[in-house]
């Protein structure tokens, strides 16, 4: 079971959903904080859901106000360093570009493809946080290979 | 403990940052850290917080980024309003937005995502955000003084008070003993080494001994030493307080030459002697310490109200009131200096109002200095100055005038308080300032042109003497203070309080090598 929950972490990182930044947190998790990854990402996956639903509703608007978008991108890449969601964190980058090139049709291409990394993110990390607490805590604070 | 996992117990940080999974975060970091961490999520409410608690955070770390304020609007604010170190942090880290962030003063900008380590050192941008000041109050000209100032700052800082247990706060301890074993002397064998508590009494002996041998720069520790005749004390002790000394008049001569009064250096020399004389019939006992404390707590006690209303530079006749009951206390002559050197200096002497009021001024700044002697001289100046002199040792304060002698040395504030109750008239006034010129020895022109104007940023914040008193501890102090690590219970005690600042300053005897301080220094002012 262990070994299964280290598995799913080590491919993780493996397949560049997380990077560095989730290790960090992993050592911050204490006797003090035993579930601080899983508070964090919970907070995280909370957090950016709002931010998602701002920029769709500024994408819906369709006046495409560049500036805006660009603004909440920043804030939504901002966030998304904080767990180390790397794929999410590319999809924000490639966003911001586009923005800066004024490209609509790249905007909403990019929105649509961050918003289903964030949404495998989500589950796999659910996943992965369900089978380390079956495990056992000692298992999440584990350094992956 | 290694150097860079070093970070000092207790620093006060202040998180700002709208997104909420960050906060968490760093609050996190920075509690590993052992900082005392606040968070928040808007920049009104950090504001808010931290004018609510002038000196309750040390350093503040924001993000640029927010949605009711703009990050560097933020920091302008609490670097203006505050002069705290203020990091900012976002996951841009484009050159044109790190410039910004320099532009508006920040101490650093961190990218997100933001490791521990890059929190671990953030106490390196207060020690340096101090030091900096000190240094900007020494300024031109005293590049060497400067550094002094910074190696004894340091040194003091780091573990000055460590001997005087005066309330001061345990993280404080904690910190300075860190930073001195970590930082300062990496042989961590400074804190071993004794201390020589140079005490009122014991510098007059010493200066004594100087001026029997002669020009002071003949004299030698080994002759000061015997002349001295104190058993326990050794030629080191000796020779490095000879050194502090030497600086302090070197500064003295400097502060002349560049006042350039006419007459000034007569005026300095009668009027301490006169206070001196006079302040002696008065004093119970030897130290003068003791008596001008207890002169000004007098002094203090009768009359705050009116002399903070000066502060407030509304001059009226109550104001005058309370210099004239102090006068009946300590008979003083004006000294006969030419108003002529004071209306050089003063472009107000034509406004009497003005005369009186000033006066009165340098009284409650300098009553604010009471407490601690070695502060004695700042008298208006504006906190930066305050800090310097109080990290300055006490012989460097005051008197003004080549000769030079124990009593003068050290007990600034008797001569100040002497010739601040004096009559309200401009002799009196330019001798008062001469020394607070000379008190000053700083060649920072401006900081005595300000003082000069009655800029009290520190005093006029309150309108009580008492948190006057506090603050003139704490004006110094609290550079430092609003670092947690000094002492911040330091005006409790009068008596404590008169002895301290001597502890303060001759206390760290041990002082480190200029060579251990330039490490230090080198090392300590990393801030790439």
């Amino acid at each position: 079971m262990q070994r299964q929950v280290a598995l799913i972490k080590q491919s993780l990182f493996d397949q560049g959903y997380l990077d560095e930044q989730f290790m960090e947190l992993e050592e911050l998790q204490d006797d003090a904080n035993p579930n601080f990854v899983e508070e964090v990402s919970t907070l995280y996956f909370k957090d950016s859901a709002r931010l998602i639903n701002n920029i769709d509703q500024a994408l819906e608007r369709g006046s495409f106000d560049f500036n805006r978008l660009d603004s909440y991108m920043h804030q939504f890449k901002g966030s998304s360093t904080s767990i180390g969601a790397n794929k999410v964190k590319a999809e924000c980058t490639k966003f911001r570009e586009y923005c800066r090139a004024g490209n609509a049709e790249g905007c909403l291409r990019t929105f649509q493809q961050l918003k289903k990394e964030h949404s495998t993110l989500r589950k796999k990390l659910e996943h992965y946080f369900q089978l380390a607490r079956q495990a056992g805590p000692k298992e999440t604070a584990r350094r992956p290979k | 403990m290694e150097k860079g996992g070093f970070s000092p117990v207790g620093l006060r940080v202040l998180v700002v940052d709208d997104d909420p999974t960050w906060l968490k975060i760093l609050e996190k970091m920075l509690k590993k850290c052992s900082y005392e961490v606040t968070t928040c999520g808007l920049a009104r409410e950090a504001l808010r917080l931290l004018r609510e608690r002038k000196d309750g955070y040390d350093i503040v770390i924001s993000d640029v980024n927010m949605p009711d304020m703009d990050g560097f609007k933020l920091l302008e604010h609490v670097g203006l309003e505050l002069d705290l170190p203020v990091i900012m942090m976002s996951v841009d880290g484009e050159t044109s937005r790190v410039m910004k962030g320099v532009q508006h003063g920040a101490c650093d900008y961190l990218l997100k995502p933001i490791r521990m380590k890059e929190l671990k050192i953030i106490w390196q941008h207060v020690l340096r955000k101090k030091l900096q000041e000190v240094r900007d109050i020494e300024g031109c000209g005293y590049d060497g003084g400067a550094d002094w100032i910074t190696r004894y700052d340091e040194a003091h800082f780091l573990g000055g008070g460590e001997d005087v247990s005066f309330g001061k706060k345990r993280k404080d301890f904690d910190f300075e003993k860190k930073l001195l074993q970590d930082e300062s002397d990496p042989s961590s064998s400074s804190s071993k080494k004794a201390r020589v508590v140079w005490s009122f009494e014991l510098h007059q002996k010493f200066v004594n001994a100087v001026n029997q041998i002669g020009c002071d720069h003949k004299a030698g520790p080994k002759k000061i030493l015997d002349l001295m005749n104190v058993p326990w004390l050794t030629r080191e002790n000796v020779a490095s307080h000879l050194q502090k000394y030497r600086l302090y008049l070197s500064r003295l001569e400097k502060e002349k030459e560049i006042k350039c009064y006419s007459g000034g250096v007569k005026s300095i020399d009668s009027s301490p002697k006169d206070a001196e004389v006079n302040s002696g019939h008065q004093s119970p006992g030897k130290s003068s310490f003791v008596f001008s404390g207890g002169m000004f707590q007098k002094a203090t006690e009768t009359d705050p109200k009116p002399l903070a209303s000066a502060s407030l530079s509304d001059p009226n006749t109550d104001v005058i009131m309370p210099p004239k009951t102090k006068k009946t206390r300590i008979g003083f002559d004006p000294p006969p200096i030419s108003s002529s050197a004071f209306d050089s200096l003063l472009p107000w002497n034509d406004a009497s109002e003005v005369l009186e009021s000033k006066p009165v001024l340098y009284e409650n700044s300098f009553l604010q200095q009471l407490p601690l002697p070695s502060q004695s001289s700042y008298v208006a100046n504006s906190a930066p100055s305050l800090m310097e002199e109080e990290m300055k040792p006490p012989y460097e304060t005051p008197a003004g005038g080549s000769s030079v002698n124990a009593d003068e040395f050290l007990m600034p504030q008797d001569k100040i308080s002497t010739v601040t109750i004096q009559d309200l008239d401009p002799s009196a006034i330019s001798c008062m300032k001469q020394q607070e010129f000379s008190s000053n020895v700083t060649n920072n022109t401006e900081a005595i042109l300000r003082s000069l104007n009655w800029e009290l940023p520190e005093s006029h914040h309150s309108a009580s003497l008492d948190t006057d008193l506090d603050l003139s501890c704490l004006n110094g102090d609290r550079f430092l203070a609003n670092t947690g690590l000094y002492f911040q219970d330091y005006s409790n005690s009068p008596s404590l309080l008169s002895e301290l600042p001597l502890n303060l300053w001759y206390g760290n005897e041990r002082l480190p090598d200029p060579d251990d301080y330039s490490f230090m220094v080198d090392h300590g002012l990393f801030i790439s």
